[in-house]
């Protein structure tokens, strides 16, 4: 009776009641659903904003500059030796400005200009070349094509990252008269209404003046800088090239907000890499120096092999060290040792060690290897060492783990047949356990390849500019190059520093990869 | 010819050594054993590879044991004689310049190429290279001999009845043992290091100075006031959980009550990521994207506060690194530390009071709330201390967004520094093991060690506690 009066008429206030806890049921499954989003939205914008950067740098300009090897300037008198021409990079590069002196008659004798235009290339940038000449003594006297990275900062600017500017056609040019010291008088029916509109947006109504933004002129191979404008004519002051350029079809105005002051690249910098691209001499190609060459206090021409390389060594000491010992303990533990107080405190020190912070491994490292055994710095030995310490406590839980996972019938069946406890363990108990102890010494290693902070306190943090050929040389790991190059302040070395994230992660997936791979394949449920 | 000796590669040889007169003793050893099996009758008690083994382990113990010795004491001995024997006008040099001076010769040493020194150097480092020839020569010759008598004796011991399995497999349970007790070991120089290196730092600057002072200047004025660093360790620690405990639990909860067996077996692994990322990513994440993005949002704050009239200046700092930057993203870094933790716990929840909740008609979120994240909250708090503790210890998100200006403020935009940004910038720099700077980077590693070892032990034990209930 009670029930059916119940169920018959629920009152309002308990219908409210119901309405208010569905609600909450509602929003409770939609937090975590949030949660989860915001998690993985978190993981994602990090990884596309590092991988974006990356694909930039994944790619940069060289210029090809046709150069004879005059021997009186890179083999000359008395160092003609294939080992003199591989060190001659002042001859090399005198070859290549000579080049770009031709290209731009208009340096001439100037100071500032000459600065300018050296900034181009920079010296080392002609080492390759050096070396191949030095390997190849034919070549001195022949004319060959020098490639050459450009500054890093040009190099910025035609990937549309330095500099911001907005490039707008001009019309066309009816009459062009030249007024004094080199500065001309453009003009054409509503040949600058667009770039006018194009300023009002910008919110400015005159170019030239200091600290107003620069409109360039480009047409063909030459290019100048506006200083007066209205929307029939224009004055302009020209920067490279010859004024009769701007006669045939519409020029292209660029429009650059940063005034010339504000940036590390001039106007004529940005007419000289222009005119280089329109002549075809600019080639954007992969950039396999990141590969290929070591660390460089030129952005253009630092790479990260000498840091991938520290990496290997490093790794393999660690690997030396802390798989073997890391393994054998985890047999001791789980298949000898008496349950007493000394296998108690062992097992809770390696709980401990697993969470202790790797910074406090890196202090170890300094006092003990550095201070006290007078091991030498920035050595691959010390660093691989000290990850090996912080690695074996992670080989040994997950050793544990698959030793465990075997079933104690194999060790029953082994043993009944008259085999020691050492020969169960060794010969039947261990290769069952085999994928699941190098899964775990994998991920235990892909660890402290990433690792950064104790490497920093043994001092692998140094600038190392040469390949590491053994274990006790100077060197550095990529996860250090990685945060050196952070601290970099120019602006190209940010996309530098992501491409090199990318290739540790790389490596790190790769690891990872061969994780899933062996489990999927070995992995077996007892 | 001395001289030559002492620049033979040391490592390299006693490696190969150590193989050679082993693999020499384990063939001696065998083809012994063999000889035996075919001369007897009766049935041999091991079979032929263990006497081998056995010989083996006769000829590379003592030889492994002379090579670390040779390791350990070789260039300090080289150090003490050659300082005994050096003219009478070094004895005005510090022992720290005397060590430096050495430390040269042993550069010099290394390359062979000391053109262009003074005729003293000169001399110095070829004496060097006499001793160390010397030192060389005789460890060589000890070592042959060592595994020579080595196999000799254990040669002599092999009989049919010879029980060479058993004797080999102890041998090789004292080798596991002693692997395992590689882990105490590491505890041990751990507090040791630690412990010896901020004595001395506490001998130069009171222990209680630095745990309460509230100026910390240590790269200029030696200022040890290291209640800035805890204060910004815990501050940015805070900004930390304060991200991840909410999302990581919350992710946990809909993982592990509401989502799809497909979604979590896909959600989960990629949540997992953020714990594989190297931190040095982070860092870098936080220095290019979050700061600046925190920075510019302090400044609008500040315009637009000021355009209100609700200040008169800037409320927020806006600096460039900021507490609240570095801590967004390690906050991200921590997650999944919360959120596996605390799903496998929220896993571990028998269905049987889910059961009972839904009987007594609550819906599916009062169970959770009510049944299954108190029934689990033991392993959650572990969870979240574990989060914490790593947090604490986190060095490179800290090092590269945080900043270094040791202050107390509560505003998160202006930057503070940790233990562990201080410990790096501290131990960076060229300077010597005797200065109280470099000796004050140990004494924070302590109390960093101390902080997140209590963290883990508390945590650990609560797990314990918390398994045995449901188990």
């Amino acid at each position: 009776m009670t029930d059916k009066a119940r169920k018959s008429a629920p009152s309002a206030a308990s219908a409210k009641h119901l309405k208010r806890r569905r609600a909450a049921d509602f929003r409770f499954r939609y937090y975590g659903l949030t949660a989860i989003f915001v998690a993985l939205g978190a993981l994602a914008v990090l990884v596309l904003t590092i991988g974006s950067q990356a694909v930039s740098a994944a790619t940069y300009h060289v210029v090809r500059y046709e150069v004879t090897l005059d021997p009186a300037v890179i083999a000359p008198e008395g160092a003609s030796s294939p080992q003199d021409i591989s060190r001659n990079v002042e001859g090399f590069y005198s070859l290549v400005r000579d080049n770009l002196l031709t290209t731009f008659p208009e340096v001439g004798e100037d100071r500032m200009l000459r600065r300018e235009i050296s900034d181009f290339v920079t010296r080392l940038a002609v080492l390759p070349t050096a070396r191949m000449v030095a390997e190849k003594p034919e070549l001195v006297g022949a004319n060959i094509t020098l490639t050459a990275p450009l500054n890093d900062d040009l190099d910025l600017y035609l990937k549309g990252q330095g500099v911001r500017e907005r490039k707008l056609p001009a019309g066309v040019l009816s009459r062009i008269e030249t007024g004094a010291e080199g500065t001309y008088r453009l003009s054409g029916t509503d040949a600058f209404a667009g770039v006018m509109a194009g300023l009002a947006v910008a919110n400015v109504d005159r170019p030239v003046d200091a600290g107003q933004p620069d409109v360039l002129l480009s047409a063909g191979v030459s290019t100048g800088r506006l200083t007066a404008i209205d929307a029939g004519s224009a004055r302009m002051e020209l920067l490279t090239g010859r004024a009769e350029d701007f006669a045939q079809g519409r020029p292209t105005a660029r429009i650059i907000a940063s005034p010339e002051s504000e940036r590390t690249i001039s106007d004529r910098q940005i007419a000289w890499v222009l005119a280089l691209k329109e002549m075809g001499r600019i080639d954007r190609v992969p950039r396999w120096t990141l590969l290929t060459n070591s660390d460089s206090t030129y952005p253009e021409l630092a790479g990260g092999l000498a840091a991938i390389v520290g990496s290997l060594l490093t790794m393999l000491i660690t690997a030396m060290v802390a798989m073997p010992i890391g393994i054998l303990a985890a047999v001791y533990l789980e298949e000898f040792a008496p349950r007493n107080r000394v296998t108690e405190f062992i097992e809770v020190n390696i709980n401990n060690l697993a969470a202790v912070p790797s910074i406090v491994f890196g202090l170890l490292g300094a006092a003990l290897y550095i201070n006290f055994l007078g091991m030498p710095r920035s050595a691959p030995l010390v660093g691989g060492l000290v990850l090996a310490l912080m690695t074996f406590p992670v080989v040994i839980i997950a050793s544990r783990a698959a030793l465990k996972a075997v079933p104690p019938s194999v060790r029953s069946g082994a043993l009944a047949v008259g085999a020691s406890q050492m020969q169960t363990v060794f010969h039947h108990v261990v290769p069952l356990a085999a994928p699941g102890i190098l899964t775990g010494a994998i991920l235990g290693m892909a660890r402290a390849l990433g690792e950064t902070a104790p490497l920093l306190l043994i001092g692998m943090v140094a600038f190392v500019g040469d390949v590491p050929r053994s274990p006790t040389d100077e060197s550095t790991v990529m996860p250090v190059l990685i945060f050196s190059w952070a601290n970099n302040a120019e602006r190209s070395w940010e996309p530098l520093t992501s491409a090199m994230i990318i290739i540790l992660l790389t490596f790190l997936l790769v690891m990872n990869g061969l994780v899933v791979f062996l489990r999927r394949k070995y992995e077996r449920r007892w | 010819m001395l001289q030559q000796l002492g620049q033979l590669p040391m490592g390299l040889l006693l490696i190969a050594l150590i193989a050679v007169f082993g693999s020499a003793a384990f063939f001696l050893g065998r083809v012994r054993a063999e000889r035996l099996l075919v001369a007897t009758t009766s049935r041999m008690h091991s079979r032929p590879n263990y006497h081998g083994y056995y010989v083996a382990m006769w000829a590379t113990v003592p030889v492994v044991i002379v090579a670390i010795a040779y390791a350990i004491f070789a260039e300090d001995l080289t150090r003490i004689q050659l300082t005994r024997e050096l003219p009478s006008s070094f004895a005005r040099l510090s022992p720290v310049e005397l060590q430096s001076y050495l430390e040269s010769v042993r550069m010099a040493a290394g390359t062979a190429a000391s053109a262009g020194a003074d005729r003293v150097f000169q001399a110095i480092t070829n004496r060097y290279l006499e001793l160390r020839g010397l030192i060389n020569t005789a460890t060589l010759v000890l070592l042959g001999l060592m595994a020579a008598v080595g196999i000799f004796l254990a040669q002599r011991r092999l009989k049919p009845d010879f029980r060479a399995r058993a004797l080999v497999e102890n041998g090789m349970e004292l080798v596991l043992f002693v692997c395992a007790g590689v882990a105490i070991a590491t505890t041990a120089g751990i507090v040791l290091s630690l412990l010896y290196e901020s004595l001395q730092f506490f001998q130069k600057v009171s222990a209680w100075d630095f745990l309460t002072g509230t100026r910390w200047n240590a790269q200029t004025e030696a200022e040890f006031g290291a209640l800035p660093l805890f204060f910004g360790t815990f501050m940015i620690a805070l900004i930390a959980m304060l991200v991840a405990a909410p999302i990581g639990l919350f992710s946990a909860i809909f993982l592990s009550e509401y989502a799809s067996p497909r979604a979590r077996a896909w959600i989960k692994p990629i949540l997992e990521i953020l714990a594989g990322i190297p931190t040095v990513v982070y860092g870098f994440f936080a220095l290019l994207v979050v700061a600046p993005a925190i920075r510019s949002a302090a400044l609008w704050f500040n315009e637009t506060a000021i355009q209100l009239g609700l200040a008169s200046e800037p409320i927020l700092a806006a600096q460039p690194t900021s507490a609240l930057a570095a801590g967004l993203v390690m906050g991200i870094m921590v997650i999944p530390f919360v959120s596996s933790l605390s799903d496998d716990v929220i896993n571990a929840v028998p269905q049987t009071l889910r059961d009972a909740a839904y009987a007594l008609g609550a819906t599916k979120s009062e169970t959770v709330k009510q049944v299954v994240v108190p029934a689990a909250l033991p392993g959650i708090i572990a969870a979240l201390l574990l989060a914490v503790s790593r947090a604490i210890g986190e060095t490179m998100i800290v090092v590269m967004a945080a900043g270094k200006s040791a202050r107390i403020s509560m505003d998160p935009t202006s930057d503070l520094t940790t233990i562990t940004v201080q410990i790096v910038s501290l131990m960076t720099g060229e300077t010597g093991f005797d200065d109280p700077k470099t000796l004050s980077a140990f004494a924070l590693g302590l109390v960093l060690f101390i902080v997140t070892l209590a963290f883990n032990v508390v945590a650990l034990r609560v797990v314990k506690k918390y398994r045995e209930k449901y188990d």
